[in-house]
């Protein structure tokens, strides 16, 4: 598996770099700071007031930090709860991705069956589809698929007064679940498919022989085999799904189930002059993702380079 | 020992399954769950929006027109007025936003691989830092170069003045007619690039440094060497990364929508984010079906070359 390391690059002494290679990492050094400016920017204005740098302009020293930003985001803001709302998307999403790809990954990857290539293609082809030829069919499939009975159920076991008479999967977390188990199901399937083919087919064949079942060889033979193929897709999984932003604004209306994507773009029309502010709330947003990224690091970039080079 | 001595006991015991005659149902099991989903939410609504893009509906009366490809008609017919119509921006603008994609981001991120693949010290601090715009969401990304390209108060401008720029005469950015798409545009590739760099940068995993070693002791520059070896051992990976940036780059919609939405006056629509305005601004379904049908048309034809790419791959095995 690839890492972000390179392992098998030429090991230098470090002790005698040429002038040219002292040169290359002086540059790489000026680059890779310049390239960071937006991002270590929106960091320091995060940390600063509005009033600061409209009066001194953004690249005067700060006159003061201050940490009040943050709560404000989060709090007044409403981060933390868009930021709740994406967790309750994300992880169901997720589990049901990763659940059913493994399971036509397994089919895809380990029987000669009629169609095997053609579903296989269908799912790669799938995984490179542009998400509005799906926008207008699936937010019409969210409105019909409903519980009409909602309304006597809700008067009847919760005593509760429902005004809608339907409850449909259109504004639920749940439509925007399916789409997204449905949408990432591709690029699963293609990743554990090739990982699952990997493993050597004896130990597949012994487990039979002793009699195991199909559901047992999947299960407890070739899934924890998996293991690291599911690490990688899971940890990439994450971030698209909690980076999403047009399922949750195609499905959802109701600003209180709104992701925490979602709930960003509507901050800039909210607090439209106070940057601070505004670039606060995009940081905690951004923490989830930066944390699984540094925390799993070795399994996102697998998980990358996995999916399209081999 | 036990277990030794009963293994071909066992072996010898199994009944023999080479019964060729039956069909073997088990894959259609594991497959079921998983692909009644698929059918439903992914293949089911490609054909329905081709079915919608021949109708004028609006999404609310009951029923829909079938109107032939007027549609389409009127979409293309729309190119080449006194006024650029939104469809003729964001077919020019897709196509800027391609041919961007496929040469900076593939080039920079190209240089920082080999650049970052021979051992230097900070090369692993160096590949973070570029990788993680690719971390952030789009949404981030908007607001984070919304803040950048403010005209007020902004990073960017704020800079230009410290180099003298005249205070009167600021750049607009998002704001400027002819500016915003270009500005959209970087933005995008600053996220592009650590993606492609990470694929070059296990690409060259494959280039082996022996062969480097040889063509130094032959008297091979470090030009020619990446020109006559390195690169072309990395075609195969360049393939993916030209298909993966036109995919992506007909895919933009989230900045767009965040930054920009579409303006000023059109100026940086793309054919994503014209669907989503004609269909859910201004309930055109009909015509916003059409956009997609169009926009789907022309990532097909790098989705082919994609999976052609997948086959190879699988003759391999």
């Amino acid at each position: 598996m690839a890492t972000i390391d390179t392992p098998n690059a030429p090991v230098l002494n470090r002790k005698r770099l040429t002038t040219a290679q002292w040169l290359t990492v002086l540059f790489l050094l000026v680059f890779t700071l310049i390239y960071m400016i937006p991002f270590l920017g929106a960091i320091l204005t995060a940390f600063r007031t509005m009033d600061d740098i409209s009066l001194n302009g953004f690249w005067s020293i700060p006159g003061e930090l201050t940490l009040r930003n943050f709560p404000e985001a989060v709090q007044r803001a409403g981060v933390s709860r868009f930021l709740l709302n994406s967790f309750i998307i994300t992880i169901p999403a997720l589990t049901g991705t990763i659940f059913l790809s493994s399971l036509s990954a397994y089919a895809l990857a380990r029987y000669k069956f009629a169609g095997n290539k053609f579903l296989y293609f269908m799912y790669v082809a799938g995984t490179m589809l542009p998400f509005q030829i799906l926008l207008l069919p699936v937010f019409l499939l969210s409105n019909n698929i409903c519980v009409q009975e909602a309304y006597e159920l809700g008067q009847f076991v919760l005593n509760v007064p429902f005004v809608d008479a339907k409850v449909c999967l259109y504004n639920s977390y749940l439509g925007v679940i399916m789409i997204h188990i449905a949408f990432q199901m591709g690029f699963c399937t293609f990743v554990l498919r090739n990982f699952m083919r990997s493993i050597p087919g004896e130990i597949m064949d012994a487990a039979r022989i002793d009699g195991s079942s199909e559901w047992g060889i999947y299960w407890r033979i070739v899934m924890p085999l998996t293991l690291p193929g599911i690490a990688a897709v899971s940890t990439l999984e994450f971030t698209w799904i909690f980076n999403d932003y047009i399922w949750a604004l195609i499905l959802l209306s109701d600003g209180r189930k709104f992701p925490v994507t979602q709930g960003l773009s509507g901050l800039q029309g909210q607090f439209t002059t106070d940057w601070p502010l505004i670039t606060a709330g995009a940081l905690v947003a951004t923490l989830p993702t930066l944390i699984v990224f540094f925390a799993l690091q070795r399994y996102f970039i697998g998980g990358l380079t996995l999916g399209s080079v081999k | 020992m036990a277990i030794a001595q009963k293994e071909p006991l066992s072996v010898a015991d199994a009944p023999v399954k080479v019964n060729k005659q039956k069909t073997n149902w088990t894959p259609y099991y594991f497959l079921g769950p998983p692909l009644f989903i698929y059918l439903i939410w992914i293949i089911g609504p490609v054909f329905y929006t081709f079915y919608l893009s021949l109708t004028d509906w609006d999404g609310i009366s009951p029923r829909a027109e079938f109107i032939g490809l007027e549609n389409f008609q009127k979409l293309f017919g729309s190119i080449g007025s006194v006024l650029p119509s939104a469809f003729e921006y964001s077919l020019y603008n897709n196509l800027v936003w391609l041919l961007v994609f496929i040469t900076v981001p593939t080039a920079i991120g190209l240089g920082l691989a080999i650049l970052l693949n021979q051992g230097l010290p900070g090369e692993r601090m160096f590949k973070v830092g570029i990788f993680l715009p690719q971390v952030l969401s789009f949404a981030v990304i908007a607001l984070i170069w919304s803040w950048v390209y403010n005209p007020r108060a902004g990073i960017l401008n704020e800079l230009l003045l410290i180099f003298g720029w005249p205070e009167d005469n600021l750049p607009g950015w998002l704001a400027d007619k002819e500016l915003a798409i270009w500005s959209v545009i970087f933005a995008a590739a600053w996220r592009q690039i650590g993606y492609i760099m990470i694929l070059y940068v296990a690409g060259l995993k494959n280039v082996p440094p022996t062969l480097m070693e040889a063509a130094e002791v032959d008297g091979a520059n470090a030009w020619q060497r990446f020109w006559r070896i390195t690169f072309p051992l990395l075609t195969p990976v360049t393939t993916i990364v030209i298909v993966i940036s036109i995919i992506d780059s007909l895919r933009s919609f989230d900045l767009v929508q965040i930054m920009t939405r579409g303006g000023p006056a059109n100026s940086t629509s793309v054919l994503a984010n014209l669907m989503y305005i004609q269909a859910f601004n201004n309930y055109k379904f009909g015509l916003g079906a059409a956009t997609a049908v169009v926009l789907f048309a022309i990532s097909l034809v790098f989705i082919i070359v994609y999976l052609w790419r997948v086959m190879q791959d699988e003759l391999e095995f």
